[in-house]
């Protein structure tokens, strides 16, 4: 652990010196995502490892090179899962890269983001100092909450070199409903479905058939599938995993590929003819050539966001920021990496 | 603090005030010299009382003008001294923005201001079959203000989460008086997650003017077990096997024999008085989820040793067994003239050990402690019960505290799990974070408020605060002067 922080501490601080950049890698999974990368490659593939999981405690702190598919089948073998089912995209991806993306899948919206589930990070900033932020415990409120600041911010703000987690027993069992309607048919639904207790675990809805995944105990999934009716569905969890990874045909299109996050209830958004929801409508895939600024501004009219998720034009990633927004983040930027070491430019272009 | 003359910033602060919104004589400062934490008590400057969010506005940019610092309070139920006044500054009431300003069903969601009392959202929205999950004990009087500047818990949070996981979105003033809104309507927010930054951060960056808050439809039903122990041990395992069961209550509680007669005395809750420990359990979802959980539950329980499981017939039962549990502390407050409440999480497994440690270290400094422990979630909450009058005894029921809190970061702990650092566990931060740690705090601090007057003093000590920490606990002389000498912020010799 030590040999590792020198090192990284080393290549950070020889970069500051010398006016270079580095690139922290660990799978090289999501290289598309955000602005292109620049630099030194910093690997941490090499870098793995469970560090101490205990299932009856509901916590993992694993060392960020570690194979995300490693770690999962770790949590199984106990029958636990990272609940928040993060996109891999690709067999190479890693625990680390997975959090400073802060991506989550079909169960967000029922059981939690990836910044949910996050409790601590070690961590070394721009100055090539080692830092630990959170812990090992599910309730920590001492000092700022930085390893939920870290997660999602890609890099920018320090290399995570150990990651702790909060995680979930498996679901006993899991079923998928199919209904076929309209796209503002399936918003009502979803927003019907919103208001009631039942153990939803996903909701997908494209070409004019809307899915919907129930998770829990048996007893739970049974009574809340009479209740809500629908056809079984023959997709099984393979319709999951491939939404999640992006392997639908929806996904195969040319065109820059697009991710809305708005309010679940927004009304359809006309960018595009084939959209793909998801999160009960709060998440929302096309593919266009549209312009950025245009997508930009037809996410914020309706209460929410866009990002250029993959293809496209890549200094144009994430949606604008207002002036004190800007001044916030590069001053956050400043405050961890005051030389502009850390994955330059990944999250906004910066100064 | 440089200050400029004092009159004419009051003169200006009645400008943006109505003079009954402007208290300085010292009889209307009284009752804002402490908030839950009542061994600190400071008299502010000023409290002011605004009602609309421009005067906030124009309020937070004259003191940034005037170099006055601010410290901003909700209800004042916080327990680690979070909403102290400052003895130079002005004290910001926030509690006549006490308006729900739209619930929308169909979404799920409630805009609150700041001053919206916790319990006053989930009656709110009743009719609505929604709830707002996160209920710390003092639900009844806090403020969602307080409850955003704490990241509060409560007894459902291992299933539902803390403020945290509840909150969407958020308005918040900058001390410049410049306006944010972080997070959003939707699960997300470009950029930085600057709702996490500010929730939990103690009234340190900014002042929450808004809320918008997740709501959850209320489960079908809740079912509560109580289940008695003849050692602490037992129940601690006890409470392991549930999890291993694949079982995530809604509510897991653990009460150790001091604290289950105080509680019984108090609320007739009917708990086994003669327990060594019992467990609270609560499971929710529907009807025939609730079932079989409820009997799985069970068994592990009375495998695990429980000599008595007992379900609650009916939901009045349900409400006597938690009514106990959330009585605690002013049950506690009934035995003893005083009562520290003590707030670490611990790594479950280490409960045994710590508290064992608890124990020694009681009856080493001659004070009782009753011990209440969200036992799912590992947040270990020692009551020590101590007489304020008899001189000293504060002192030494705050050392013994700040000792179980270094326990709890021995076994890989935290000294707080859900009430703060504030001005009460300023001390023990540099137990758990180093130097390079804390000025990390410090930068990620001066980019919302670069002069450092929201809340000056609290939540995160300078370097001169720990090294005073260290030598007066002993932990290294040499650092003492270490740390001295790269602070700035002692400028005497």
């Amino acid at each position: 652990m030590n040999a590792l922080v020198d090192t990284l501490a080393e290549q950070v601080t020889h970069a500051c010196e010398s006016g270079g950049m580095l690139r922290i890698v660990g799978g090289d999974s999501k290289a598309f995502y955000g602005g292109a990368p620049v630099g030194d490659t910093l690997s941490l593939a090499d870098h793995r490892g469970v560090v101490s999981y205990e299932p009856t405690e509901l916590v993992v702190t694993v060392r960020s090179g570690t194979p995300l598919a490693e770690l999962q089948a770790a949590l199984a073998g106990e029958g636990q899962m990272l609940a928040f089912e993060p996109p891999a995209f690709g067999a190479s991806a890693t625990i680390g890269g997975t959090i400073a993306c802060g991506l989550s899948g079909p169960a967000r919206p029922y059981r939690g983001a990836a910044r949910d589930f996050v409790l601590g990070v070690n961590c070394v900033n721009g100055k090539g100092q080692y830092l630990r932020f959170g812990g090992q415990v599910i309730k920590n409120v001492a000092g700022y909450d930085l390893s939920r600041v870290m997660t999602g911010a890609l890099g920018t703000l320090g290399i995570i070199t150990e990651i702790s987690l909060k995680v979930l027993p498996l679901p006993e069992v899991e079923q998928t409903l199919c209904f076929e309607c309209t796209q503002s048919e399936a918003l009502s639904r979803l927003g019907e479905w919103a208001l009631q207790p039942w153990p939803f675990s996903g909701t997908a809805f494209f070409d004019g058939v809307l899915r919907l995944r129930l998770s829990g105990s048996g007893a739970g999934v049974a009574a809340a599938a009479t209740a809500l009716g629908g056809e079984p569905c023959r997709v099984g969890t393979d319709f999951w995993h491939d939404l999640r990874e992006h392997r639908l045909q929806f996904f195969a299109s040319d065109l820059p590929l697009w991710r809305l996050s708005l309010p679940p209830q927004a009304p359809p958004v006309a960018l595009a003819e084939q959209q793909l929801l998801e999160w009960g409508g709060g998440q929302r895939w096309l593919a266009s050539e549209t312009q950025p600024q245009q997508i930009f501004a037809a996410a914020a009219a309706v209460g929410g966001h866009a990002t250029r998720f993959r293809g496209g034009d890549r200094t144009n990633s994430f949606q604008p920021l207002d002036a004190v927004g800007q001044r916030l983040h590069a001053g956050l930027k400043v405050a961890f990496d005051p030389a502009g070491v850390l994955n330059r430019d990944r999250l906004y272009p910066e100064a | 603090m440089k200050r400029e003359n004092p009159d004419s910033f009051l003169h200006e602060l009645r400008q943006i005030l109505p003079a009954k919104a402007v208290l300085t004589a010292e009889e209307e400062l009284r009752p804002y010299e402490c908030d839950g934490l009542c061994g600190y008590r400071e008299l502010p400057r000023v409290v002011v009382l605004p009602d609309q969010v421009t005067q906030v506005q124009a309020i937070l940019a004259l003191c940034q003008r005037h170099r006055v610092p601010v410290v901003a309070r909700g209800a004042g139920t916080g327990l680690s001294g979070g909403a102290t006044p400052h003895s130079q500054g002005l004290l910001l009431s926030m509690t006549r923005f006490n308006r729900i300003l739209a619930v929308d069903p169909v979404s799920c969601t409630a805009r609150v201001q700041p001053g919206v009392r916790n319990l006053a959202v989930s009656e709110a929205v009743a009719a609505y079959g929604l709830y707002y999950a996160p209920d710390p004990s003092s639900e009844i009087a806090c403020t969602i203000g307080g409850n955003v500047a704490e990241n509060a818990g409560g007894v459902h949070c291992l299933k539902y989460g803390l403020t945290v996981h509840n909150v969407l979105a958020a308005e918040v003033l900058l001390m410049s008086g410049e306006s944010i809104r972080v997070g959003s309507e939707g699960f997300d927010a470009p950029g930085y997650d600057l709702l996490a930054a500010i929730t939990g951060s103690e009234g340190m960056l900014g002042v929450v003017t808004e809320v918008t808050l997740r709501l959850l439809p209320q489960p079908e039903t809740a079912k509560a077990l109580l289940a008695a122990f003849d050692t602490i041990e037992a129940a601690a395992d006890a409470v392991a096997q549930v999890i291993a069961a694949g079982i995530i209550p809604a509510g897991l509680e653990m009460m150790d024999n001091p604290a289950i007669r105080a509680a019984e005395d108090f609320a007739q809750a009917g708990y086994p008085r003669e327990a060594a420990a019992i467990l609270l359990c609560e499971v929710d979802g529907t009807v025939a989820e609730v079932e079989q959980q409820v009997e799985a539950v069970s068994a592990v329980l009375r495998e695990r040793g429980a000599n008595e499981v007992r379900v609650a017939r009916d939901e009045a039962e349900r409400l006597r067994f938690w009514s106990g549990r959330k009585n605690a502390f002013p049950a506690v407050g009934r035995i003893s003239p005083d009562y520290y409440c003590i707030d670490g999480t611990i790594p479950r497994k280490q409960i045994g050990k710590v508290l064992k440690g608890v124990a020694s270290l009681s009856e080493q400094y001659g004070l009782r402690v009753a011990n209440v422990f969200h036992a799912g979630d590992g947040n270990l909450h020692p009551l020590i019960l101590y007489d304020a009058g008899n001189p000293g005894e504060f002192e030494r029921t705050e050392q013994l505290g700040g000792e179980i809190l270094a326990l709890c970061v021995e076994v890989g702990g935290t000294i707080t799990g859900e009430h703060g650092v504030g001005l009460e566990k300023i001390g023990q931060m540099c137990v758990q974070f180093n130097e390079d740690e804390l000025a990390q705090f410090h930068a990620f601090k001066s980019v919302f408020d670069p002069a450092g007057l929201l809340n000056p003093g609290k939540a995160v000590p300078t370097p001169a605060r720990c090294a005073e920490f260290k030598a007066m606990h002993g932990q290294g002389g040499a650092a003492v002067f270490s740390d001295a000498s790269v602070s700035g912020s002692i400028a005497e010799p």
